[in-house]
């Protein structure tokens, strides 16, 4: 089977003349997969994301997603950031609704078919644990709540491919591990490809089928590592010694990469 | 209402009080002349005695300040978002109205005398000139500091340019508009002015320099006191207007 994305012999630098900021990137993964990206901050795991979505395009090698090489914007993918970046303008529910009214067909269709899009938010809100705060506006939220309202933006166009870039890297350790569990369910119940990129590497090994260490820059994958942890994971194996023996692997990974 | 809240209702016009009875004080202690410093009480007086000229003149300044304020906001807004959507066009033009921008207004308003000849039409473009660059330079400023990560979103979902505009940057940048709306409502006063007393036949710029070649000390006073009252008057009615329009930035409550 082809894989879903797949990277072969990938270099990336900004500017014509800069240095490298990923190297010899060779990754593919499978639809419905969870993949984890790690490494040390510079590492080029943001650089890694613009490459999937079409928002950069390598220096050499090719990138490949569902089928077709990326050689614009992929617009099948939801994305989610450290700062959840709401439009304070917008009411949450607005706010949501934002990727429909850009993404085709739903781009047409958003005035005829608003009311079907917004039960689809409110469906998802809930699915969150934001029940009714749609009319709120997201500077009325808290932050742990802002973040789940963004999951919603990135989900509410129902993308292939959901992109999570360090999104729970300011919140509170308590809020981290619920949006965690929010993230695996979502994950088990659409079948969505996740690509996450963190630092934290409890995060991945708790959610990720697959992990992928980086170096630091010229970031490159040194180890790739299947996580075979049963699912559905609940929060009380990341205390079990199995959990935190693949942590501590992972950890050696990129501590040698630092020297 | 409690009393911090009373306090801050009635400090803007305790604060005027003191200063007019401190002024009012310092002319009879000092025993000022009246043709160097009139006590405001004469000056009140010459306002009430040539009111019907003064309002006439007013209102022919203010109209005029109107007229240039609303060309500074319809130019200002569309070349603020032209420089705020390319970055070619910002790097040509911005030089350019800076130069522009920092040619003294009473060295262009003999051009424009010379152009429209003397009346409310060169009083209305200085008007303009003055005031249109805080608009521009806080519209572009607001389009060009939308979050890149949010870019991202909606650029990764196939997003144009102009949606990025739309749906971001225009409504971003309208706090940045509204709160330089401020500034150049009050600019504006001080072009068409500047203009009516180098070269026009009405408004309260002409009526000043009338009143200073007669000597009329408390009359030039009084233009001054008008000027400052329109100028409260508009700032007021764009503050409330930013407000009403903008809601959404104005939730801090540091300065409470």
């Amino acid at each position: 089977m082809q894989p879903f994305i797949e990277f072969d012999g990938v270099d990336h630098g900004y500017g014509a003349e800069g240095p490298l900021a990923v190297q010899d990137l060779h990754v593919s993964i499978g639809e419905g997969e969870f993949a984890a990206v790690v490494g040390p901050s510079g590492c080029g795991k943001s650089t890694f994301m613009k490459l999937t979505t079409g928002l950069q395009f390598p220096r050499a090698g090719t990138i490949t997603v569902a089928g077709e090489r990326v050689t614009k914007p992929v617009r099948m993918a939801g994305m989610a950031f450290q700062a959840p970046n709401l439009l304070p303008w917008r009411t949450t529910m607005e706010n949501i609704l934002l990727p429909l009214e850009i993404v085709p067909p739903h781009r047409q269709q958003f005035r005829a078919k608003k009311q079907e899009y917004r039960e689809r938010a409110e469906a998802l809100l809930a699915r969150v644990g934001l029940e009714g705060a749609g009319e709120k506006h997201p500077w009325e939220l808290s932050g742990g709540m802002q973040m789940r309202a963004a999951l919603c933006r990135a989900l509410i166009h129902q993308p292939k491919l959901l992109m999570l870039d360090e999104p729970f890297g300011a919140l509170d350790a308590f809020t981290r591990e619920e949006l965690w569990c929010v993230i695996r369910d979502l994950h088990a119940e659409t079948g969505v490809t996740v690509i996450l990129v963190t630092h934290d590497l409890r995060e991945a090994v708790f959610l990720a089928d697959r992990v992928f260490a980086m170096s630091a820059r010229p970031g490159r994958i040194l180890a790739e590592r299947r996580i075979e942890l049963e699912r559905p994971r609940d929060l009380e194996l990341t205390y079990t010694a199995e959990f935190q023996s693949l942590v501590h692997e992972l950890r050696e990974h990129i501590v040698t990469a630092r020297k | 209402m409690n009393r911090q809240s009373l306090f801050l209702r009635i400090s803007p016009i305790a604060s005027l009080i003191i200063v007019l009875a401190l002024w009012e004080l310092i002319v009879i202690v000092f025993n000022i002349p009246g043709y160097l410093l009139p006590k405001p009480s004469t000056i009140f007086a010459a306002i009430v005695e040539y009111w019907p000229a003064i309002m006439r003149e007013s209102t022919y300044t203010l109209v005029t300040t109107m007229i240039g304020f609303g060309l500074a906001v319809v130019f200002g807004l569309a070349l603020g978002l032209l420089v705020g959507y390319s970055a070619t066009i910002y790097a040509g033009l911005y030089p350019l109205m800076v130069a522009f921008n920092a040619i003294p207004k009473v060295a262009v308003v003999p051009i424009l005398v010379l152009w429209f000849g003397i009346g409310a039409v060169p009083a209305a473009l200085t008007a303009f000139l003055i005031s249109f660059f805080p608009i521009v330079v806080n519209v572009a400023t607001g389009l060009a500091t939308i979050e890149s990560e949010l870019e991202d979103v909606l650029k990764a979902l196939g997003a144009s340019k102009l949606d990025i505009m739309r749906k971001v940057g225009i409504p971003r940048a309208l706090p940045y508009f509204f709160g330089s709306l401020k500034i150049a409502i009050t600019l504006a006063f001080v072009g068409s002015v500047l203009s009516e007393s180098v070269a026009s036949n009405h408004g309260i710029g002409k009526f000043m320099m009338m009143a200073q070649a007669q000597f009329q000390v408390p009359l030039i006073f009084a233009g001054l006191f008008v000027l400052g009252f329109m100028g409260i008057a508009m700032y007021l009615v764009m503050a409330w207007i930013e407000k009403r329009m903008t809601g959404w930035a104005h939730r801090s409550g540091f300065s409470n």
